[in-house]
């Protein structure tokens, strides 16, 4: 099961690494991480997704909780929380109508054309993962030239408990 | 022992006390610490520079081995429970400490390494003996800093010591640039610095469900690990143990935490554990594990570890709780506040409840004495074996004196065969299992606490690993008695390859080793050599009145091996050459393993 856990530590350098060196050494798979500032100076937020059953995540959870420089862990749970992925994507539009037809599933996705060139578009995606990954899809068969994928942030519905 | 150049302690001004190293050494003080194990080196001069200013505050003991101070550390807060300074250089210097670190991790003791660091515009340049320690030890400690102006020195120490003593203890490293030693910096030393509380205090619900649990229980039994050492929660264990005439066995590095000699007590459990012990953690239907975090050498193979059988754990560390195996009650705090708590819960419960007579106990009783005749029989059979001279030596020195080990055989043996009643009496290296670690800290246990004896039982691998350490105890007259079980082999990888590897003795004999009494004598201290049974109580009390360090080179039998034993990764069950209960040999247990399936 994949699952999003957001960790608030201390914004001092080396943080990362303690965070990522922690998952490396007890072997748990890492597959996004996302790192950024919050509303409180001094705080940064780290939001991690990550595969495993629920004993490996809570294991997660505490280990991460050690840490000196962890303030507070807790997991996004899907039904509890906002989750948002940016993508960057270009896609190969070079023949007939291609343009077009790139152009309007980007409309109806209401994603934002971010530039044109000649042979390209490229495109921002903002969403859920599930929805980035379809809309990949469907403009596969044009030809990805180029992609950059921020990986997964989020936030709570409401605060999270104390 | 005397400075080669006598100098009058100066007075150091105001001014001169803003220096960052002014700031370590004052802070240092002000923290209660009046011995550094360390060795000096090109960046941390300045340090040491104003060590020499503070020589009568601070005793600096310089090692010969870094990784002699970091063990030395190890030794000193292991007796003490305050934490253990050691001081290094940077990169070889700071490498050096990693050995002792890392055991320390392991052992959750409370050290704090300080190493020097090249100057800050250096840093990253790959500059002379730049090593990134930050990096290096960020798995292996607690926390680490780096300190990069003479502002945060006051309260990285400060924090440092907390971190290394607060909650579960652990060891803390600190880099410290020389620049951030050399310069000035007019914040003063704050009075109090702040971290993260740890949880001391159980919830009542996990403590009730805990009473409810034990009184339910046929046949408790109690685990007392390192945590009820550190937590000084010794007459908690006892009572508790007492009121239910609940059998105990201790962990490696529980030993001491309980007394050995009591009735209820089985000893130390695990892989080469007491066969009783072993006996009672398979057999009982509650187990209360408290201070322990299950390590593979006390549960073998986990599944079936845990079958059969309900485990209350109590411990301070969160992360601990269901890391190896299941924890149906998690008790999480202090383990003597836990440990309070629970005997406040069992009185509510409002049921009396206790063992002495059950079936259970009886069973249990039994099998202990068998062991234990089987033990006689071992101590006084055949000729120079370690049986008989660690028997000999637990009998002749007293409960308060502290015995180390270095890790091996000898280790194995002396868990079985000395006798410990009170806790931060014996100091071993339980989960690293550093060999070299007993002799250096032998010298940081002296160091904490001169009153008693310090005995060191040694192997010859283990003491050959960190023997260069005799120089700082001629030097600084510190008197620790390293008693060597010699039998020329790495003895305990020589038992593996007997048993598991149709003795293909690859590595493990010492053909040439060196006459440990003329190694003595080169350090200018004494040295015995025991060859026979009856000479060995003799030498040891020898040793024993001496005023200074003295070496017992016991030349033991040469194969022996330390049974039962548990084959690595195997389940309890498969015990091998145990006497009572578990007497296959590791072909009856392939066999076994063979019949079912398994490999």
């Amino acid at each position: 099961m994949r699952h999003t856990i957001c960790i608030l530590v201390n914004d001092e350098p080396g943080v990362m690494t303690r965070i990522a060196g922690l998952f490396a050494r007890r072997g748990y798979n890492i597959e996004t991480i996302t790192v950024g500032k919050t509303h409180s100076p001094g705080t940064a937020k780290i939001v991690i997704t990550v595969f495993g059953d629920d004993q490996t995540i809570e294991q997660i959870e505490k280990q991460v909780g050690k840490l000196i420089d962890t303030q507070k862990v807790y997991e996004l749970k899907p039904d509890e929380s906002v989750i948002r992925e940016l993508c960057l994507v270009k896609v190969n539009v070079s023949g007939n109508k291609k343009k077009d037809e790139v152009i309007k599933y980007a409309n109806v996705y209401k994603n934002k054309i971010v530039d044109i060139t000649p042979k390209t578009v490229t495109l921002e995606i903002i969403g859920e993962p599930q929805k980035i990954d379809t809309f990949l899809e469907l403009v596969k068969p044009y030809g990805i030239l180029d992609m950059s994928r921020t990986g997964i942030t989020g936030i709570l519905r409401e605060s999270p408990k104390q | 022992m005397t400075y080669p150049i006598k100098q009058q302690s100066r007075r150091i001004s105001a001014e001169e006390k803003k220096i960052g190293k002014y700031i370590m050494t004052e802070t240092l003080v002000k923290l209660g610490v009046d011995t550094v194990f360390g060795i000096t080196g090109g960046a941390i001069i300045p340090f040491y520079d104003a060590i020499f200013d503070y020589r009568g505050k601070i005793r600096n003991i310089l090692m010969r081995h870094e990784q002699g101070a970091a063990h030395a550390a190890e030794g000193y807060a292991r007796v003490s429970g305050k934490p253990g300074i050691c001081i290094s250089t940077s990169g070889p210097g700071a490498c050096n400490l990693v050995t002792g670190i890392a055991d320390a991790y392991m052992d959750s003791t409370p050290i704090i390494g300080i190493s020097g660091q090249v100057s800050t515009f250096l840093l990253g340049n790959d500059a002379f003996q730049e090593t990134d320690m930050i990096g290096v030890t960020m798995p292996i400690t607690k926390h680490n800093f780096q300190i990069r102006t003479p502002d945060k020195i006051a309260e990285t120490l400060m924090k440092a010591y907390k971190i290394a003593t607060e909650g579960r203890p652990g060891p803390v490293f600190i880099d410290v640039p020389k620049d951030s030693q050399t310069k000035t910096s007019n914040k003063p030393i704050p009075k109090n610095v702040e971290i993260r509380k740890p949880i001391l205090e159980p919830s009542q619900e996990s403590l009730l469900s805990a009473a409810k649990l034990i009184m339910d229980a046929e046949r408790p039994l109690i685990i007392s690990g390192g945590g009820v050492i550190i937590s000084n929660a010794s007459n908690e264990v006892k009572m508790l143990a007492e009121t239910l005439q609940c059998p105990i066995a201790t962990t490696l590095m529980g030993k001491g935490s309980f007394p050995e000699t009591h009735p209820l007590s089985l000893g130390v459990l695990g892989m080469h554990g007491q066969e009783h012990a072993n006996y009672a953690v398979i057999n009982c239907d509650v187990l209360v594990a408290i201070g322990c975090r299950f390590s593979d050498r006390i549960t073998g193979e986990t599944k079936s570890f845990q079958e059969g059988k309900k485990i209350i754990h109590i411990d301070i560390d969160p992360a601990e709780i269901g890391k190896n195996v299941r924890a149906d009650v998690a008790v999480i705090g202090d383990a003597k506040r836990c440990l309070a708590g629970l005997a406040k819960a069992i009185i509510k419960t409002g049921r009396k409840r206790e063992f002495r007579h059950s079936e259970w106990n009886k069973k249990i009783r039994e099998t202990k004495e068998i062991v234990e005749s089987h033990h006689e029989r071992d101590i006084k059979s055949g000729g120079l074996r370690q049986p008989f001279a660690i028997r000999t030596i637990s009998e002749l020195i007293r409960q308060k004196d502290i015995v180390c080990t270095g890790v091996g055989q000898h280790q194995m043996f002396s868990q079985l065969y000395m006798e410990r009643t009170l806790p931060r009496t014996f100091i071993s290296s339980g989960g690293a299992g550093t060999m070299g670690f007993g002799f250096p800290a032998a010298i940081g246990a002296k160091v904490a606490k001169p009153s008693v004896e310090v005995i060191d039982i040694d192997g010859d691998g283990s003491f050959q690993m960190t023997a260069q350490e005799l120089a700082v105890c001629k030097e600084e007259n510190i008197k620790v008695i390293p008693v060597i079980m010699n039998n020329g082999y790495l003895g305990m990888v020589r038992q593996w390859l007997e048993t598991f590897h149709s003795k293909r003795y690859s590595a493990v004999h010492f053909s040439e080793n060196p006459s440990f009494e003329k190694m003595a004598e080169a350090f200018r201290l004494p040295g015995i050599t025991v060859t026979r049974k009856s000479e060995l109580a003799e030498a040891f009390k020898r040793a024993y009145k001496n005023d200074e360090t003295t070496i017992v080179d016991v030349l033991v039998e040469r194969e022996a091996s330390v049974w039962p034993m548990l084959p690595a990764g195997g389940t309890l069950k498969e015990i091998i050459k145990g006497n009572v209960v578990f007497r296959q040999t590791w072909e009856d247990v392939m066999k076994s393993r063979a019949q079912r399936g398994l490999k």
